[in-house]
């Protein structure tokens, strides 16, 4: 028989409020660990889905001149006069210090060319890149394989009346046509997308590029910062941060993370009362017993530790349960808050879980100093009454 | 000097007009040994005396001493320390907890002794056995009757073997039977060597104490001084006539 023995036989035999107590911070715990791994999948998710995105950063020559196209209308040639950027230099973009997190680098050379009678915008681009920097492509027919194939715009092909299959011969370069680009709303639409090789052969750029996009795949990474770096190693390069789309989306989060840790404080604030509640009505409950203790010699201290512990093993329970059931709720809410299947899935964090454990114990022990306090300064004698 | 001696204890309750004194001047002195019942009807300060002298209560003024020990002088940590030591308390209602089996409610006091858990066990088991109910061990209190829980209070409060034990009204809710074994059961305590001081207010079982100490209005009126000195049995229970005529004599003053 020690101190430990009482508690558990206690909490074993007068269960009723040691449930009170487990449900008080089980409820707290579990909002806590349910809305941080919510918060957590939906930032998991949203680094997918900005992956979807495509490329957030551009890069263009440096110009002196000013853009004169707004709203789509072109007022003027100059973008075809433009410098370009040497594509040896593209090199240096996988040696800044944020290099990791460049999940594509897409260099692209335009020039305009006439088919069919059509004067059309041509474009180079790298397929591969392609697939991550224009996820929302949908191709009828095949991407290109070989240096050869060509993939035309929806608009482009209703206008020339080309389909996969048709072969065209642009300055001497003999194309085939492998498939056709599904209507995207951009200006994709109006263009003829050919390998990158075969576009500077065709436009007479051999080694140079008319403008990079850039997927840099993070949560919170540094946009401006590694805009920054990129500009630092390519010098003839404007380096844009396309952010608008990252910035708003992680600040909704951000908003609904604060917005939760507001509600876990919440709830654990009231998890906690709702613990001294009971403890308090627990102490008042047992206030003979506590005079019987003192009067068997039993310390303050003794009786101190008697509550606190009682409190602490009911917390510890309270503490796993909590981040198990916090853990369920999440799994089952997730769906309603994203969209992706599979992407913010939750999974057990020993770290997280150990969090939730000790911080439950910690609570569970702090919202019961008081109770403890009034049952060790308890008189003994009043306490015992029938003495 | 006696083993136990109190020196002019007062308690008051309350302050102002509304005080309230429940012992007033008490000056006692009980060897080591002794058998002492105090008497008195209810609201005469036996309770409140009986619960200084356990080291329960701080007497307003006055000094207790035990063993040359000033009680009150000492902190409350020590003080609980003087109660572990020395002081096995046995409660009119029994004040078992409900939650422990009966082995384990005679082993509560040694609960804050570092001790081998077989150790604690034997001993609980030993002190059910003096009282007769080891065969008893791993029930709870509410299964048994009121007579064997009063038993399991006397063996929780001779388990450490404490110098003294003080029991309020150990009788008072058990019937005459029963309490008849309860009183034998404390006087094999004592004969054991151990100190016992009991509050009552029925005579009915007052002659099994070698002393009786009368209280009226918070004041010793009788300190029983000439049955003090150590008797057998037989010729104790040959003098008990005459004591009891002596208490009707005092009760009628």
């Amino acid at each position: 028989m020690t101190l430990k023995n009482i508690v558990i036989s206690n909490l074993r035999r007068r269960k009723a409020r040691a449930i009170f107590v487990l449900v008080g911070l089980l409820i707290g715990v579990a909002t806590v660990v349910g809305l941080i791994s919510l918060v957590q999948a939906m930032k998991n998710d949203m680094n997918h889905k900005l992956e979807m995105y495509g490329a957030n950063i551009l890069i263009v020559p440096k110009t002196e001149n000013l853009s004169l196209t707004y709203g789509g209308m072109s007022l003027g040639g100059i973008s075809f006069d433009m410098q370009e950027i040497r594509q040896a230099e593209l090199e240096k973009i996988k040696g800044i210090k944020n290099a990791a997190n460049v999940a594509a680098v897409g260099p692209m050379v335009l020039g305009p060319i006439t088919v069919g009678g059509h004067r059309i915008m041509l474009a180079g681009i790298d397929f591969t890149a392609a697939q991550i920097l224009r996820p929302w492509w949908s191709v009828k027919g095949k991407m290109p394989t070989r240096e050869d194939g060509v993939v035309i715009g929806s608009d482009a092909s209703r206008v020339i009346g080309l389909k996969p299959g048709d072969k065209v011969i642009v300055r001497g370069v003999k194309l085939s046509v492998t498939g056709i680009l599904e209507a995207t709303g951009s200006q994709d639409d109006g263009l003829i997308f050919a390998p990158l090789a075969a576009a500077q052969l065709i436009l007479g750029k051999q080694g140079r590029i008319s403008l990079v996009e850039v997927a840099a795949l993070c949560t919170g990474c540094p946009i401006p910062e590694m805009v920054k770096q990129i500009t630092a190693v390519l010098p003839s390069g404007n380096v844009m941060a396309i952010q608008q789309v990252v910035k708003g989306r992680m600040e909704t989060i951000s908003h609904f993370q604060k917005f939760s840790y507001g509600v876990s404080a919440l709830v654990l604030f009231v998890g906690c009362l709702m613990v001294l509640v009971t403890m308090m009505g627990s102490v008042r409950e047992r206030t003979v017993e506590i005079g019987i203790f003192r009067a068997m010699g039993f310390r303050k201290s003794h009786v101190l530790r008697i509550i606190l512990l009682e409190a602490g093993i009911v917390a510890a329970v309270a503490g796993i349960a909590g981040y198990f059931t916090g853990l369920g709720a999440t799994r089952l809410l997730l769906p309603l808050f994203t969209q992706g299947q599979g992407h913010g899935a939750v999974s057990l964090d020993p770290v997280m879980g150990a969090a939730a454990f000790l911080a439950s114990i910690m609570l569970g022990i702090a919202a019961s100093l008081y109770p403890a306090l009034m049952a060790a300064r308890l008189d003994p004698n009043e306490a015992l009454r029938a003495l | 000097m006696s083993y136990i001696d109190a020196e002019k204890l007062v308690k008051q309750y309350g302050t102002g007009e509304a005080t309230i004194t429940a012992v007033e001047g008490v000056n006692l002195g009980i060897d080591a040994g002794e058998f002492v019942a105090i008497m008195g009807e209810s609201g005469s300060g036996k309770s409140t005396l009986l619960s200084m002298l356990g080291g329960l209560n701080s007497p307003t003024s006055g000094r207790f001493i035990v063993d040359g020990v000033d009680v009150y002088a000492l902190t409350s940590d020590e003080r609980a320390d003087f109660r572990r030591r020395s002081v096995g308390f046995v409660f009119q209602n029994f004040h078992l907890l409900p939650y422990l089996t009966l082995a384990e409610n005679v082993m509560l006091p040694l609960a804050i002794v570092k001790m081998g858990k077989k150790q604690k066990l034997a001993a609980a088991i030993d002190a059910l056995a003096r009282v007769g109910l080891s065969d008893k061990a791993h029930r709870l209190p509410n299964q048994i009757s009121g007579g064997e829980q009063e038993r399991v209070a006397i063996a929780r409060a001779i388990v450490n073997h404490p110098p003294i034990i003080l029991a309020d009204e150990p009788t008072g809710n058990l019937d005459t039977h029963t309490g008849a074994e309860i009183m034998k059961l404390l006087a094999t305590v004592n004969r054991e060597g151990i100190t016992v001081i009991m509050v009552t207010h029925s005579t009915e079982y007052a002659h099994y104490a070698r002393r009786l100490i009368r209280l009226s209005d918070g004041r010793v009126v009788d300190e029983g001084a000439e049955l003090r000195r150590p008797e057998s049995r037989r010729r104790r229970s040959a003098r008990r006539p005459r004591r009891q005529k002596r208490l009707t004599k005092k009760g009628r003053l």
